[in-house]
This record gives C-alpha cells, structure tokens and sequence, in this order.
C-alpha cells in the first residue's frame, strides 16, 4: 500500500471522484496549470482538461455563487478556497444560498458543492494564512463541516463530500498536509460524514481535538502514558456538524473527564458548543470540571508568537492532569 | 511615442413605440397578434394581481411584498424572448410577471407571501428559481447554471434579473466578470427603476447609464426604454440569440420606474417628489401597449375591460384558493434542510413535539 501526504491523499480522491464521476469539477484561483498553491490539484488539469479543472478569476463570492449555480444545474462542484482566511467573500453565498436553497425551493434545488480549503496555523504563514474559524461554519444551518486530522481520513472524508448530497465545508490542516505520511488504500473509499473517531483508547481522561490538534493530543496521551500518569482516550470529532454526540460524548460519560482542544479562539468557538453537549449530557458522570485548551481571543499573532497561541503537547498534558488531580 | 486611441465604445438606447403607441415599423420585433395579446394580456394579469396583493397585504393577511407596478413591460418583455422549460429564469424579487408569464400559479404566490413555505415548491419542468432578497447575490448562480448549460451542450440560455441598486454591490462586479471570461450563455436584466428603497440612481452611480458598465466586462450593453414592451423584447430577443449562438453575454438595462413604494412596508412619500413621480404615471407601460392595439384594430374599449375583468377573475379565483390552503404542519421545519435529517434535527423534532402537544 502506497504511503501518502495528506496533500497526496486528497489529490488522490478529487482524480478518483472525476474520473468515477463526470459531473464533479475543480475550481478555484490556480488550481489548474499552477496544480494549487499547496499542489493539492497537481495533475488534474493535465487528465481532466480545462472545462473540469477552472482556473477562475479571483473572486471568492463568485466561485461559491457559481459553484451553487452549477451545482443546482446538475454538476458536483469542489471549490477551492485558497486559503481560509481568504473565504470569508464566500461566507454570504454560503449562508444566504448554499445553506438553503434545498429549503427554498421546497426540495426541487439543491447544492452538493465542496468548498475545499486550508486552515490552521504552524506553518510560519503571513496574516490571514494561519487561522481556525471553523466554528462559523458549523455555526450555518444546511451545511456540513468536516475536518480531517490525517491522509487516510482526509481521503475517505472528501470522497464522502463529494458524493454527499448537501454542500459541505472541507476545512483541510494545513500543518498535517506534509508532516506525516501513512498508508492509503489505492482504491476508492469513503467515511461517513458525522462519525467521529477514537484514535486512542484510555479510561480516565478523555481528549476531544480536530484536525492538526489530534496529533498533539495523541502525543500528550502517549507522554501521559509513558510518565504512568494515566491513560488518556482521544476522540478526532472529524465532522464538526452534524456532531456525533454518541461517540464524542459517550467517551465522556466513559472517563468523567474531558479536555477540549483546537486553534480557535475560545469565544462561541466549536468548544464552547463541545462544552454545552458535555453540560446537557454527560455532567453527571463528570469527576471533575472539563476544561480547554485554546487559542486566545485576538487575532492570530504573526510567524513569530504563533507559538505561544497553538496549543501544545506540554499545555495539553498539564490541563489534562488538573484534571485527574482534581 | 505618440497617444493614441485604444478603443472607442457608444451606447445604444433601444426604443420603437411612442406613448401614443405609435411604433417604427423598421425596429418592430417580428410577433403575431397573437403573441401581442398575450402580453398584454400578462401585464394586465400582474397589475391586477399586484393590485389585489396591496389589498390583501393592508388586511393582514400577506406579509410585506414587494411591487411590481410599472415594470411589467421590462422583465415580462425580457422573459419572453426566452423558452419555457428549457432556459433558466435567475430572479430577484421584482420579477412577478415573469413569474406569472411562466404559469407559477398565483394561489402559490400568495402563499409564499403570506409566510408559507410551501408556496416555493417550483413547478416541475420549470427552470426557474425561487425569489433571491440579498440583493446581486443570486447573479452568481446565473453564471454557474449557464456554465453548465454551455458544459453539457445544451442550447439554453439563463436570464438574471436585478434593479439599479444591485449594480453597486461586488457581487454584480463578479458575476458580469465571470459571464465575460467564460463568455456564458446568459442574458443581465437590470430593470434600472431609478430608486433603490430611497436612494435615487444618481446616488447610485456616477455612470450616465447602467448599460455602459457593461464595456468594461467585455460584452454589450444597451439601453431600452424599459416601458416599451416591444423595444425591450427586441433587444432581449437579440441577446437571447446571440448568447444561444455562442456569442456570450449582454447586460441589458431596462430604464423604467417604480411607480409604488419600494415595498408595502416602505413609504416613498418621504424621499420622493410628485414632480419625480408624475410624467412616470404618463409612461405606464400598459395603456401604451393598449393604445398601439387600439390603433392596429387588435383591441377595443370593450376589449380592455374585458381582459382587465378577466384578470381580476383569476385572481379572485387564487385568492379564494389560497384562503382555503390548510395550515403547514411546523414539521416542516425539518424537512429540505439536508437530503436527510441529521440526528441534532431529529432531536429538535423531538423539542418542538413537545410545544405542538404530540411529545407529551
């Protein structure tokens, strides 16, 4: 089995989905001859011609307005989104149309659009390039938001975007795209959207992360677990809405304790949705208060103090055991 | 190094009948009596129904609407160049007689006004979508569903349509900009009515008309005299063929006026003289074509009184079936969010049995 980037795995998907299906297109700024900045789309214009990999003009409300368009016109448009930071001119397309138009039109219209793009910090980018404001996302009634936190999820997850029949936000971590490589079947899969994932199994902590976050919170979970500290379980919630409570919660109600992580800053972030599931549903098993771990609520700071923002393994394992030591 | 000139560009304003409805027989648009009649016929049937909406709106029982009045001639004339079933109708909210002329039925108009979400079902074979309110949004799926027209070979066109207002938003900017560079199968209707809610067109835009921005997209832009039913098929005729044919876009600028108020929940009274208002009331599109009937022996004083009550007819027949549409289960709610209902929708289903009194 070939090992793969993320970068590769979600290239490997969109060549599988255009070729399976003649109705998915790529579009977006310099997805075509240039393959994306990140080479995430390296090689589909070659195979797939112009007509299905569009090099747009620059203008990120007309690639979604044109992506519901051609979706409601019969196609499966996947739009890039240079970078998340960038998207935000999409935002109204999305929802004030992509979100409802299944509903408006009473079940005659409707948009399975992808709106692809990076996200997240640790790359040492400009302004703009390095933030995590999933939650606005998920925050939209009629869309789905996904994030994968490796090659093999972010393949299986795409694949499953694309065929899904209601527009999804596929926020890819920009950090993991080079930073690990795995095992990635050839052939076609998919992964159900709103199914999380426990990537580590343990009995008396539970951490709950997304993208780029997991790993960190695998490392912490394996340090803990090196330093006899305790056996943390770590949930990967890989679909932020719908959110999958039986799993994500259920390993709550399991250990009684639970620690929220992601790059987002923390005011109406998708923890603070995380946290009022965990007060409606599992407070009674809790041992001790859940805790999270953060970003701040100011912009991303610039390459040189990113550092201090992103949460880490150290920050991780020293929540985690206030915790247990509570 | 001398200066020179790189480009000229002239703008056209497009008019073939008089008030009196007198028409230049050169610049006439090839159709029958026919055809005549029934737009004529289509302008009586969405003044009058929009005339019966203000009522039913004062009485409480629709919410607000926006009017149509005096802007029949320029989206019913454009509308017509196209083909039912096959080409694509982008509307705005200010469409209603292009709604009408593609037979979505008035009961279900009403519906969707009074609130009731099940008057936005599209009538199947019907490429229409349903009334888009954030204003030059909705131009941008024009251009996708053009795209995709042009992608699978279809000759089919899509018509967008917006006001005067709409052409400052960024959105109007990118939609013109992607129909010029993927040179797409479609047709920009701006029904340039003078007035966004209170801002007159010259607040607007510094631009003379709306049909010149259209040279800087790279494809033609003409004005018409938007009140004039049969300069405004001509030119959307022209148009339609030209993008039928592979010749690309054309914004066309229908320059006409809002007769009423923005919507019944606006007052124009409080931004908007008698003096701005009146020689408008002299050009209303109806009486004019009416008047050119007359004179060609199609219509008599009789005639007119007879379409108008026939019109007034039909809608008193929607008004009753509207009032007898049975209440919406709220259910509904659920329903057309996603393909299927996600587990948090079943959950709050499960809330709102509780306050209907079936989760008790």
């Amino acid at each position: 089995m070939a090992r793969l980037n993320m970068v590769q795995a979600i290239d490997q998907a969109l060549q599988q989905e255009m070729e399976r299906d003649e109705t998915v297109i790529v579009l977006g700024e310099d997805v075509g001859k240039d393959g994306g900045v990140f080479r995430v789309t390296e090689g589909l214009v070659e195979r797939f011609g112009e007509d299905r990999v569009i090099d747009t003009p620059l203008a990120e409300s007309a690639i979604l307005g044109f992506s519901i368009g051609a979706a409601i016109a019969g196609y499966r448009p996947v739009a890039e989104m240079q970078f998340s930071g960038f998207s935000y001119p999409a935002f109204d397309q999305m929802i004030s149309h992509a979100g409802r138009m299944r509903k408006r039109s009473q079940g005659t219209w409707t948009v399975p659009l992808v709106m692809r793009t990076p996200y997240g910090g640790g790359i040492r980018a400009l302004e703009h390039h390095s933030e995590s404001m999933e939650a606005i996302w998920a925050h939209i009634p009629g869309i789905k938001t996904v994030i994968p936190s490796d090659p093999y999820d972010a393949k299986g997850l795409l694949t499953a975007a694309i065929r899904d029949p209601d527009p999804v936000v596929f926020y890819e971590p920009k950090r993991v795209y080079r930073a690990i490589k795995m095992e990635v079947p050839e052939e076609p899969y998919d992964i159900p959207l709103g199914k999380a994932k426990i990537v580590r199994e343990g009995t008396d902590a539970t951490l709950i992360a997304w993208g780029a976050q997991v790993r960190t919170c695998k490392a912490a979970a394996e340090q803990m677990s090196e330093e006899k500290r305790g056996e943390v379980e770590v949930v990967d919630v890989r679909t932020l809405n719908p959110f999958d409570r039986d799993t994500v919660i259920g390993s709550v109600r399991k250990t009684g304790r639970a620690v929220i992580v992601s790059e987002e800053p923390p005011t109406a972030s998708f923890t603070s949705e995380i946290m009022a599931q965990i007060m409606e549903h599992a407070i009674l098993k809790l041992e001790a208060p859940a805790r999270r771990v953060t970003g701040f609520d100011t912009p991303t700071p610039l390459a040189k103090l990113e550092d201090w923002f992103l949460p880490d393994v150290d920050l991780i394992v020293r929540e985690t055991l206030k915790t247990l030591e509570f | 190094m001398p200066v020179t000139t790189l480009a000229q560009f002239s703008i056209e304003r497009v008019e073939v009948m008089d008030h009196e409805g007198n028409v230049d027989e050169s610049l006439m648009p090839d159709l029958s009596e026919e055809q005549i009649r029934h737009l004529y016929e289509t302008m009586v049937l969405t003044r009058q129904f929009d005339e019966r909406m203000l009522k039913l709106q004062r009485q409480g029982r629709l919410g607000t609407f926006a009017r149509v009045m005096g802007q029949e001639a320029a989206h019913i004339g454009t509308t017509y160049a196209l083909e039912k079933g096959k080409d694509w109708l982008v509307p705005a909210f200010r469409e209603t007689g292009a709604f009408i002329l593609w037979g979505t039925p008035l009961e279900s108009m009403l519906a969707v006004n009074a609130g009731d979400e099940r008057g936005q079902k599209i009538d199947e074979g019907v490429r229409v979508l349903p009334v888009s309110v954030p204003i030059a949004t909705h131009l941008l799926h024009a251009t996708g569903i053009a795209w995709a027209m042009k992608q699978k070979g279809e000759a089919s066109i899509a018509l967008t349509v917006f006001g005067d207002g709409a052409t400052s938003e960024g959105d109007f900017s990118e939609a013109m900009n992607f129909g010029g560079v993927f040179k797409l199968p479609m047709i920009f209707l701006c029904q340039n009515n003078q007035w966004a809610i209170s801002v007159p067109y010259h607040k607007q835009t510094a631009a003379a008309t709306v049909a010149q921005k259209a040279i800087a997209y790279g494809m033609p832009g003409v004005q018409v005299d938007g009140n004039d039913i049969f300069a405004v098929y001509r030119v959307a005729k022209e148009a339609a063929d030209r993008a039928r044919g592979g010749g690309g876009p054309t914004l066309i600028e229908a320059h006409t006026y809002r007769l009423s108020d923005h919507t019944t929940s606006d007052d124009a009274r409080r931004y908007r003289t008698a003096e701005d208002l009146d020689p408008w009331l002299k050009k209303d599109p109806i009486p004019r074509l009416a008047r050119y009937m007359q004179k060609q022996g199609m219509l008599d004083d009789d005639g007119v009184v007879q379409v108008r009550e026939q019109a007034i007819q039909k809608v008193a027949d929607a008004v009753k079936a509207f009032e007898e549409i049975e209440p919406a289960d709220p259910e509904r709610i659920f329903d057309n969010v996603f393909e299927e209902r996600t587990a948090n929708l079943e959950e709050q289903l499960r809330w709102l049995k509780f306050r209907t009194g079936e989760g008790r």
